[in-house]
């Protein structure tokens, strides 16, 4: 990414004391900002284990879930971390509407905004939606891109950073293959963004030619065709689900063939190193990108990733609404 | 203006609050210190009189009441108490009582750890300008400080004070 698009996407992000503001892409973000998110979310983790399962730290703010796209784990996820912070909570399932989306998304937000609302999580198919969005709500006014099209996910790629941080203690020489449907990803783009951001050099883009083109190899990973060398001696496996919803013609002939050439079993997982972290966002499609002995073995943090989902969600909650009007101390 | 603490009239103060916290009489206490200065506070406590259940650490960061104006801080701590505080006895302890708005958090913050039996506070130095109606069980130390000024220990290991501008 060149300079100045980082700077750019970094002035729409932090407000003029240099706070986070919204959340959009992890692109143009300080690391010290994913430092500071990563430390809020090791205090909120604990919240979880209370019998009171909150803190009042959002009390009396709104937050509305905005998704124009289904979601199950993000929605969920989002939901229960701005309960766990006592912030109010209404969620809106939009069904996407194929025409004028541009007008009819910033006159669903104007209504919302008018309803005093502190902040949105926004998911859309289009790319850029949360982007368009942030730019027309008041100061005041915190978005989280929940998902924009093949985009950005950035609290799903912060969740998979912070789990690998769990597991491994930090990031320095790590090795990292995302494996799959690269080309519709919006995971794997804010995966490959947080990765470089946090230091790592080591990144695999591996999948068919279809599905992984030359191309990408510009987003900041190398790309690999074939599975054996793009897994070998790697630390972590970040696998990606195929998106059939966002597949326009033939990428892959069939589920069967792309399940064994590609699809992550025991036997492919051998090329990676002993103790090789196996992740994967969900939904995950056992039998086409995963098998169930991998994805269900001892190897893999699907699970774990949901249970810190929340705590990152909540830390960019805290983050994002809990700037303060200013004043002293 | 009053003088500032020498070690000596904290290493009193100290000793003095070990004596007042037996005094109490309580039952297997749980001792709660509140971040930062409360815990090695609490700890050294512990230490003195013996105490069998381990110290807990509280951190009000998510309970203050001035999150609206000043934000939030930005490395707030995770609290480490057991999860369920219901019928202890807990003896909460901080380093310096002022406004009483601390307290309060650290008291809201421990009720959603369930119903205590009691809680008791302990704190080393007593600077007054009270906000809220709190006072402690026992002091270590009175400091009429004036609005204007800050008192920071440092320690523990030596035990310092020192006054400053607010």
């Amino acid at each position: 990414m060149n300079a100045a698009l980082a700077k750019r996407l970094g002035a729409i992000q932090y407000d003029a004391q240099g706070r986070l503001r919204h959340l959009l892409t992890l692109e143009g973000l300080q690391r010290d900002t994913v430092d500071a998110l990563f430390t809020l979310a090791d205090s909120l983790v604990e919240v979880g284990g209370r019998s009171i399962k909150s803190v009042p730290l959002l009390r009396g703010k709104t937050v509305v879930l905005l998704f124009f796209e289904a979601s199950t784990r993000t929605r969920t996820t989002f939901e229960i971390a701005a309960k766990r912070l006592s912030a109010d909570v209404v969620t809106l399932d939009v069904p996407a509407s194929s025409t004028s989306k541009g007008e009819s998304l910033l006159d669903t937000i104007a209504n919302l905004e008018a309803m005093q609302t502190d902040a949105f999580v926004v998911r859309h198919a289009d790319s850029g939606a949360a982007q368009l969005i942030a730019s027309h709500v008041a100061p005041q006014v915190a978005v989280v891109n929940a998902g924009d099209g093949c985009h950005a996910h950035p609290t799903q790629a912060l969740l998979d950073l912070y789990t690998i941080r769990q597991h491994r203690g930090g990031f320095e020489g790590l090795k990292v293959a995302i494996v799959g449907d690269v080309l519709h990803s919006r995971v794997a783009r804010s995966q490959l963004a947080g990765l470089r951001l946090l230091g790592v050099d080591d990144i695999r883009l591996v999948g068919p030619p279809t599905l992984v083109p030359p191309r990408l190899a510009s987003l900041g990973g190398r790309v690999c065709h074939d599975p054996r060398e793009g897994l070998d001696g790697v630390d972590v496996v970040m696998m990606l689900r195929l998106q059939r919803e966002r597949m326009t013609g033939g990428f892959v002939p069939s589920d069967r063939e792309y399940f064994a050439l590609y699809g992550l079993t025991e036997a492919a997982l051998a090329a990676a190193r002993p103790d090789a972290l196996v992740m994967h966002p969900g939904p995950i499609n056992r039998g086409v990108e995963i098998a169930s002995a991998v994805a269900d073995g001892k190897r893999s943090l699907i699970l774990p990733q949901v249970t810190n989902g929340i705590a990152i969600r909540m830390a960019v909650l805290a983050q994002t609404l809990g700037r303060g009007s200013g004043g002293d101390e | 203006m009053p003088n500032t603490p020498t070690e000596a009239d904290l290493a009193a103060a100290l000793e003095h609050l070990a004596t007042a916290c037996a005094a109490l009489r309580l039952d297997d206490p749980l001792l709660v210190g509140i971040e930062t200065g409360g815990i090695w506070l609490a700890q050294w406590l512990h230490q003195r009189l013996g105490l069998t259940t381990p110290v807990a650490g509280l951190d009000v960061g998510f309970y203050r009441d001035d999150l609206q104006r000043a934000g939030l801080k930005s490395a707030v701590r995770p609290s480490s108490l057991p999860p369920s505080v219901d019928n202890r006895q807990i003896v909460l302890v901080d380093d310096v009582l002022h406004t009483g708005r601390t307290v309060c958090a650290a008291l809201r913050e421990l009720f959603d750890f369930g119903r205590p039996a009691c809680v008791r506070l302990l704190v080393l130095v007593d600077r007054g300008g009270r906000e809220l109606p709190v006072a402690a069980d026992a002091v270590g130390l009175q400091l009429a400080l004036p609005a204007d000024r800050r008192l920071r220990l440092s320690g523990p290991q030596p035990l310092r004070a020192t006054v400053e501008p607010a």
